[in-house]
């Protein structure tokens, strides 16, 4: 992790669609009176999916007028957070968890193919533009080790090869199925053969 | 009262109190970096660890709430163990760059890693490196400094109310920054530098100029406004290298604002050090024997009626009383120390001081500002009704718009009909001021100035007369008086004639009717010079010099002693930290010399007769840094209607409102800076 960089190219200015202000007064109506500060959260979040998945400097500004919260304030929980991002990403935006449970089985192999597939620097984007990977902390499915998200799905049990197929079809744009790779069911045990040969459930 | 164990010693302390704080009151010291007094609670530095009872783990004192029956231990091994290891955690990024640092010899950090410090870093890593931000002509950066403790932006927003400065990012890539890249737009963003514990903020205009145990340390007073904030000026020779606040709870807690602490280069540059004549259009050096010769002359051609005198806006007790003599000794009946033609009604201390008091401020729950930016004008007392404003959120009224004060207020027009509204219970503000037990009503000079200004300030006097809000209990009437010497020179009664609106002298001035003028330091007069001989005693070639025909050499604020009333009636005393350049001499020993000129006998053979003489005639003061004891006095003034004028406020060049500030190149930048800030907001 490193502080998040900035985008150097940002729009004039941003705005919620007719749609996303409706929604963001949903969300506004969830907090109590006087306390309306606390969306900034969900608003970052909203002004994030509006804008292909990252958020630009005015919609910082933007939410800050929204909420009247001083612009700093808003900046402080934009870079706090990892989940949002201040420069643009790929289409797929893969994040490949490298915390201790993925790493034991093998996460730094799947970095090493984000690498030489998509681009040697994280936070990059793929020289098709479609792509761009980084790497993050624990993404809460140890279970399934080695994980990877990307946009708002989970690809699990992946190794070497898996990961190379997967990320052709992000390349080709026809994206594969989320979920196992080893054939599990969401998180139920694996088949495995014990060493007398009998399957153990 | 609840009770609480603090190294088996039993004390009792007040509710509401934290850990750290039981702890000082059984006076253990805590070493602590994020917590300060007067801003919230953070909790992040972790040097405050503290072994309690029942608790596993040491407890973050400054965060934790004292309770009855707590048992607290400070001298534990376990104790010093944490804090040994936040230390290190806090050297680990920390530069080794005390040699080069300014902070060096006032550090926090420094010094508590002297008892808590480990010998030898552990740490083989890189250490972190962080880009400077810029902050603005007066704070320096060095952000690889930078532990964290976010006392900077706690006080900008909290107490500056500017939210500018924020910290970004998390962990080991947290850094502390202004967005944009910009200035702090605060009068009070210098005092970030005294916050800072580390070197990450230091002082740009006082980099590598000294260290701290170079300098002689004076207590004085600050007299760039009319606060009185104290201050300790640090010198090194003659040279005044910095400005420091002093705590004071009634006036400036322990704050100063920008142009107080930095306005200090100004004292260096421009100055007066030999007299001067004007020959052929042209200033020459001269000697006293032969100045002192032609001002004697000049007086005694001059029709004494045709002989003006008027005091600037930085001038002592002393300096006023010593004029005043030697002007009543010479028989003229022409002076005034007003810079603005304000109205002013010196009967009753009451009618021209701040009588709620500055820490009042703090109980008042109404408030309401009449011609009046407390922000540019007294940035203390501005600071002190923000304070109350976030704690009490206190509804703030103005007459008159003051533009940004850092809070949040209503303009509730900017009309004498308004104030008229105001006086029959008929305003917006008056269903609130009704019910208000503490209310203060500001006047600023800006409304005293208007030709209603004599009625505005009759008839909200007896306005609040009949409300009873001037009693012994509450007293709701404030000027808001902009200069230092003001209040001490209306005490002296340092103004004539002041049966009518008192303004003839601004006439005289205006329609050049003086045939000779002595001006002592006053710089900020409105006077555009003819035919008449201009005598100008003062510490700075500033306008006035430049148009003088003779010019006394006297000292800046800092280089003789004094005494000063500051806008609430506090007495208090200015020390001589430095001494004058070149022939330059006290105020009082000149008026003294053209004295002896005249062959008077009533000089003053000493400095102590007099400040003994000059406080003799002092108004009802109370000792040293008290507030004065006022009488309420009922009388009926012939009150006259309010006439339709507009309430402007006066605008005022902040960084450039006295001659010392002109002087200083730091100001002129800070003003260059805010200049370009309000021309980048409004586009143009």
């Amino acid at each position: 992790m490193s502080l998040k960089k900035v985008y150097d190219k940002q729009p004039e200015s941003f705005e919620f669609t007719k749609d996303n202000l409706d929604l963001a007064k949903r969300i506004l109506e969830k907090y109590p009176k006087g306390k309306e500060k606390s969306a900034v959260m969900p608003l970052l979040y909203l002004a994030q999916s509006q804008n292909n998945n990252w958020i630009p400097l005015a919609a910082l500004k933007y939410i800050g007028n929204y909420l009247s919260m001083p612009y700093v304030n808003v900046y402080e929980i934009a870079t706090f957070y990892s989940m949002y991002n201040l420069a643009p990403v790929g289409k797929y935006f893969l994040q490949i968890c490298t915390t201790s449970p993925c790493l034991l089985r093998g996460a730094n192999e799947i970095v090493k193919v984000c690498q030489s597939k998509i681009s040697k620097d994280k936070d990059t984007i793929s020289n098709n533009g479609l792509c761009s990977w980084t790497e993050v902390e624990c993404l809460g499915a140890c279970v399934n080790a080695p994980v990877m998200q990307v946009n708002n799905d989970y690809y699990e049990d992946l190794d070497k090869i898996n990961t190379e197929k997967i990320l052709n079809s992000f390349i080709e744009d026809k994206p594969l199925k989320p979920g196992s790779y080893r054939g599990r069911k969401n998180t139920a045990p694996e088949k495995k053969q014990n060493n007398n040969g009998a399957n153990n459930a | 009262m609840p009770k609480i164990i603090i190294n088996n010693k039993e004390i009792e302390f007040e509710n509401g109190m934290t850990v750290l704080q039981a702890c000082e009151l059984a006076g253990e010291e805590i070493p602590r970096f994020c917590y300060h007094e007067r801003l919230s609670i953070a909790g992040n530095c972790r040097m405050c660890l503290v072994e309690m009872e029942k608790s596993s783990k040491p407890i973050a004192s400054c965060a934790m709430p004292a309770t009855d029956g707590m048992k607290i231990k400070t001298n534990t091994e376990m104790v010093e163990k944490a804090r040994k290891g936040v230390m290190e955690f806090l050297l680990a990024n920390h530069p080794l760059d005390c040699p080069v640092c300014d902070q060096g010899g006032e550090c926090d950090l420094q010094d508590q890693s002297l008892y808590y410090g480990f010998d030898k870093s552990r740490f083989k890593e890189n250490k972190r490196e962080v880009k400077d931000k810029y902050m603005g002509p007066l704070i320096k950066t060095i952000m690889t400094r930078c532990i964290h403790c976010t006392r900077c932006v706690r006080f900008a927003t909290e107490i500056g109310g500017v939210t500018e400065i924020g910290a970004i990012g998390r962990g080991e890539n947290m850094e502390i920054t202004t967005y944009l890249e910009k200035s702090m737009e605060s009068e009070l963003s210098a005092n970030v530098i005294d916050l800072c514990p580390v070197g990450a903020l230091t002082s740009k205009p006082y980099a590598f100029e000294a260290r701290p145990w170079e300098l002689k340390k004076t207590e004085t007073i600050d007299v760039m406004d009319g606060v009185g904030s104290n201050i300790r000026v640090d010198t090194y020779g003659w040279e005044v290298k910095r400005i420091l606040p002093r705590l004071n709870d009634n006036i400036n807690e322990e704050w100063i604002s920008d142009k107080t602490r930095y306005a200090c280069d100004g004292l260096l540059k421009q100055r007066l050090d030999k007299p001067y004549k004007r020959e052929n259009g042209k200033l020459v050096e001269s000697n006293w024997d032969e100045v002192i010769d032609i001002i004697y002359s000049k007086i005694n051609e001059t029709e004494k009626s045709k002989i003006a005198g008027h005091i600037g806006d930085m001038q002592s007790l002393e300096t006023i009383n010593s004029f005043k003599s030697l002007l009543e000794s010479l028989n003229i009946n022409n002076y005034d120390f007003r810079e603005k033609p304000f109205y002013i009604n010196p009967k009753n201390k009451i009618n021209y001081i701040f009588n709620s008091s500055i820490k009042g401020i703090e109980k008042s729950d109404f408030i309401l500002l009449i011609g009046s930016n407390p922000r540019l004008e007294a940035t203390m007392v501005n600071a002190r009704i923000r304070k109350n404003f976030v704690l009490k959120k206190t509804p703030i009224f103005s007459i008159g718009d003051a533009g940004d004060l850092t809070y949040d207020y209503k303009i509730i027009g900017n009309k004498t009909e308004d104030i008229k509204k105001f006086l029959n219970n008929e305003s917006q503000a008056s269903k609130i001021f009704l019910k208000s037990k503490y209310p203060i009503i500001i006047i600023g000079e800006s409304a005293l100035q208007l030709a209603s200004g004599r009625s505005i300030f009759e008839n909200l006097k007896k306005f609040l007369i009949e409300q009873n809000f001037i009693s012994d209990k509450w007293n709701a009437l404030n000027i808001l008086i902009q200069n230092a010497s003001t209040v001490g020179a209306i005490d002296l009664d340092f103004l004539k004639d002041y049966k009518k609106n008192n303004l003839e002298f601004f006439d005289n001035i205006k329609n050049n009717k003086f045939k000779l003028l002595y001006f002592v330091g006053s710089d900020n007069l409105d006077f555009t010079k003819k035919d008449e001989f201009v005598i100008y005693q003062g510490s700075h070639g500033d306008h006035r010099a430049q148009a003088a025909d003779i010019i006394l050499p006297s000292p800046a604020f800092t280089e003789q002693n004094g005494l000063f009333i500051n806008l609430e009636g506090r007495l208090q005393k200015s020390v001589k930290s430095s001494y004058p350049p070149g022939e330059a001499k006290e105020d009082w020993k000149i008026f003294n010399l053209i004295h002896q000129k005249f062959k008077y006998n009533n000089i003053f053979n000493s400095f102590k007769e007099l400040r003994d003489k000059t406080l003799n005639k002092v108004k009802n003061h109370s000792d040293f840094g008290l507030l004065p004891e006022t009488k309420i006095d009922k009388e009926d003034s012939d009150l006259d209607n309010l006439a339709d004028e507009t309430i402007n406020i006066n605008e005022l060049d902040y960084y450039f409102s006295n001659s010392v500030a002109r002087s200083s190149k730091t100001m002129s930048e800070c003003r260059s800076v805010r200049l370009k800030n309000i021309k980048n907001k409004t586009g143009t």
